[in-house]
């Protein structure tokens, strides 16, 4: 009996040694054209393959909110799950490495730029397929993204740097109302400010300028949390930023012009699959380049040892004021996205809520890491969407994985790693 | 003309009298001690001279340039490095990251370049990288240098902190207590390495320490103080030979 469970258990774990044998040699891009073939298969024959499978539609989010709404559903979703999903990456990424490793080959020798930017293109491709599908995945796709620009950016201050700031949700709205004050004054006709001034076919060109603002104006506004940090640090400057956050939320609620606390709405719609696909990635592209070259390690020896980055010829304050600005930045250019996203924004959606969400995506992911960044927002945005039907128990789930996280990794999942493009993309043939 | 030159400076902390009127003249390529009990504020001359506090009275000069009113990281690009009395690393950095931080006020691009990686970024990268490796050779360090600091053995640590303090191409090096917590065969090492830089790199050194030893063998000349005053001022053999030195290290003879 003893003798079986070890045999079986020898040939499991074989059987996954073999496994991770064989995808270890396929690259990153055999996996992307992998995903693009899966979405093409949804795209294509979902709604054939859901309608034999007994599925009322095509499952939007992997069918987990359709199994925790009826558990009958399991076996057809898991069919549907292995057929469009499985089947075509494991076959596609298979098959294709032996030319992928090839192509890949080709593009480690050629500039960096060129191979990523093929790399994004089949990224973004997979992404667009699959969010053609219905609205609700183009939504929380776009919404995914702009957590990734906020988790990040807190990234910056909080795990680089080693300051609590609270004040993201702040500098978020600051970004928010300055981009939608912009676009709905230029080029859209509003209550708020009547008809337009510009041709509103200009708009989305120019739209990344408002955003821009936006995030020019929330740098503006973290000076005043950069200031105090020159002699404050933990906890009383977390007290400072959470201040912050509230002058912000009611000075807005105080503002007539811009709404009040009814909050702005009619923005045009600007944060378009691509747009907000190309915030991301430069910001994750910016974030990285700042974070690995001395002049952003200095963060880190200003976290680790203040006393010691000074004497080692660190300008400790320029430092923390570029790093507050370059977060509030990104902050706002996230709120600005976000704002067009849901056409609507009130003061109310910047609040404390908000910024839990945003530190638990951080700490969940990892301190003094952009892949721990993004993983933890895009992990937790995924979840909370997935277990949206558990409606009270969610809240139970979530909060519990966090307090596991941090049991059993306290810096989060991925923390203190470098991003390194050029080992994700390199040929593993 | 002097390389450091501090006159008549005096500190207080609130009431306290830490330093009083205190003077130092150091010649390019000189070693001077400095000793004391404990608490006769030694480190409070070295956080005075780097910036770290600012003199309620006197004058810092180095090379000629006035040091008073000046941030420490200004202090330490003009060619002012130093270690400290218990190791000051940065615990999720390595050995190669720690030397190139110290290069950070050499660094010749500027915020564009660190947000969009440009070429100029990438040759400065590459130069100060090139430069940290030298130091680390020289300071025996080459084998740890993808190490977090944190995984060194403290002898490794200081050695660390001496690469470190040596790349921001200083002219007066500082060493607060460089042997403190060593064994003797690290202690030897250590008057080696001192030795070493001292004729390599063509820097003056000041330096604190407790082990009369080290000091006697290394400095040419020593300055004793007791709280906050300098009592004695001399080569190694005046030192020792001082009847108000003894007094203060070892007590008066006189019991009655």
């Amino acid at each position: 009996m003893a003798r079986k469970i070890i045999e079986t258990r020898s040939a499991v774990s074989g059987l996954v040694g073999k496994f991770r044998q064989s995808t270890r040699r396929i690259p990153l891009l055999a996996w992307l054209l992998g995903w693009l073939a899966a979405a093409a298969t949804e795209y294509f024959v979902g709604d054939a393959i859901s309608y034999y499978l007994g599925l009322p539609k095509i499952p939007v989010l992997f069918g987990c909110l359709l199994i925790l709404k009826k558990p009958l559903f399991i076996p057809g979703v898991m069919g549907y799950l292995l057929l469009i999903y499985i089947l075509p990456v494991i076959v596609v990424a298979r098959l294709g490495r032996g030319p992928a490793n090839r192509l890949a080959v080709l593009l480690a020798r050629g500039s960096v730029f060129i191979a990523t930017i093929i790399h994004l293109g089949l990224f973004y491709l997979a992404l667009h397929i699959w969010a053609d599908i219905s609205d609700y995945r183009l939504l929380l796709l776009k919404l995914t993204m702009v957590a990734v620009i906020l988790t990040l950016s807190l990234n910056v201050i909080n795990g680089y740097m080693g300051e609590f700031s609270c004040s993201h949700p702040g500098f978020m709205a600051l970004g928010a109302y300055t981009a939608s004050t912009i676009t709905l004054w230029l080029f859209a006709d509003d209550k708020l400010f009547g008809s337009p001034l510009l041709s509103p076919a200009l708009g989305p060109y120019l739209f990344p300028l408002a955003l821009v603002c936006g995030g020019i104006v929330a740098a503006l506004g973290a000076v005043i949390i950069a200031i105090p940090s020159f002699r404050t640090r933990g906890d009383y400057l977390a007290i400072i930023s959470l201040a912050f956050l509230f002058i912000v939320k009611s000075v807005i609620e105080n503002l007539e012009f811009v709404g009040g606390p009814r909050g702005m709405s009619s923005q045009p719609d600007y944060s378009s699959l691509p747009m907000v696909f190309l915030g991301m990635v430069s910001c994750v592209w910016i974030v990285n380049n700042f974070v690995t070259s001395t002049m952003g390690k200095a963060l880190c020896a200003i976290r680790d040892n203040e006393m010691a980055a000074e004497a080692m010829s660190v300008n400790t304050r320029k430092t923390k004021i570029v790093t507050f600005m370059f977060g509030a930045f990104w902050a706002g250019v996230a709120g600005g996205l976000f704002a067009h996203i849901l056409r609507y924004v009130n003061p109310g959606s910047f609040g404390i809520q908000r910024l839990a969400e945003i530190l638990a995506m951080l700490y969940f992911g990892g301190l003094n890491s952009v892949t721990g960044s993004i993983i933890g927002a895009v992990s937790i945005n995924i979840f909370s969407e997935a277990l949206r039907p558990l409606e009270l128990f969610k809240w139970i789930i979530i909060p519990l994985l966090l307090i596991l996280v941090m049991l059993f990794r306290p810096t989060g999942l991925v923390a203190f790693t470098e991003f390194k493009v050029k080992k994700l993309m390199r040929p593993k043939g | 003309m002097p390389l450091l030159r501090v006159d008549n400076m005096s500190h207080f902390f609130g009431g306290l009298r830490a330093v009083h009127k205190y003077n130092l003249v150091l010649e390019p390529g000189h070693i001077v001690g400095l000793i004391g009990p404990n608490g006769a504020g030694k480190t409070t001359i070295f956080n005075l001279i780097t910036g770290i506090h600012t003199p309620t009275s006197g004058n810092i000069e180095l090379n000629g340039q006035n040091l008073i009113g000046r941030q420490p990281h200004e202090i330490a690009a003009l060619g002012l490095g130093r270690t400290f009395q218990n190791i000051l690393l940065w615990r999720h950095m390595n050995v190669l990251e720690h030397v190139k931080m110290a290069c950070y006020s050499q660094l010749e691009y500027g915020l564009f370049g660190a947000f969009f990686g440009t070429p100029r970024r990438h040759r400065e990268e590459n130069r100060i990288t090139a430069k940290a490796l030298h130091l680390l050779k020289i300071f025996e360090l080459s084998e740890y240098q993808a190490q977090l600091v944190t995984s060194l053995s403290y002898g490794v640590q200081r050695r660390v902190e001496m690469a470190r303090a040596m790349a921001i191409n200083p002219r007066v090096l500082f060493l607060d207590e460089p042997t403190a917590g060593m064994t003797p065969d690290e202690l030897n090492r250590m008057i080696t390495i001192i030795r070493d830089i001292h004729q390599n790199f063509e820097v003056a050194i000041f330096l604190i320490e407790h082990r009369l030893k080290f000091v006697m063998e290394l400095c040419e000349r020593i300055q004793t103080l007791v709280f906050g005053e300098i009592i004695a001022e001399g080569s190694p053999e005046e030192i020792q030979n001082n009847p108000q030195v003894i007094e203060a290290y070892l007590g008066s003879e006189d019991v009655s």
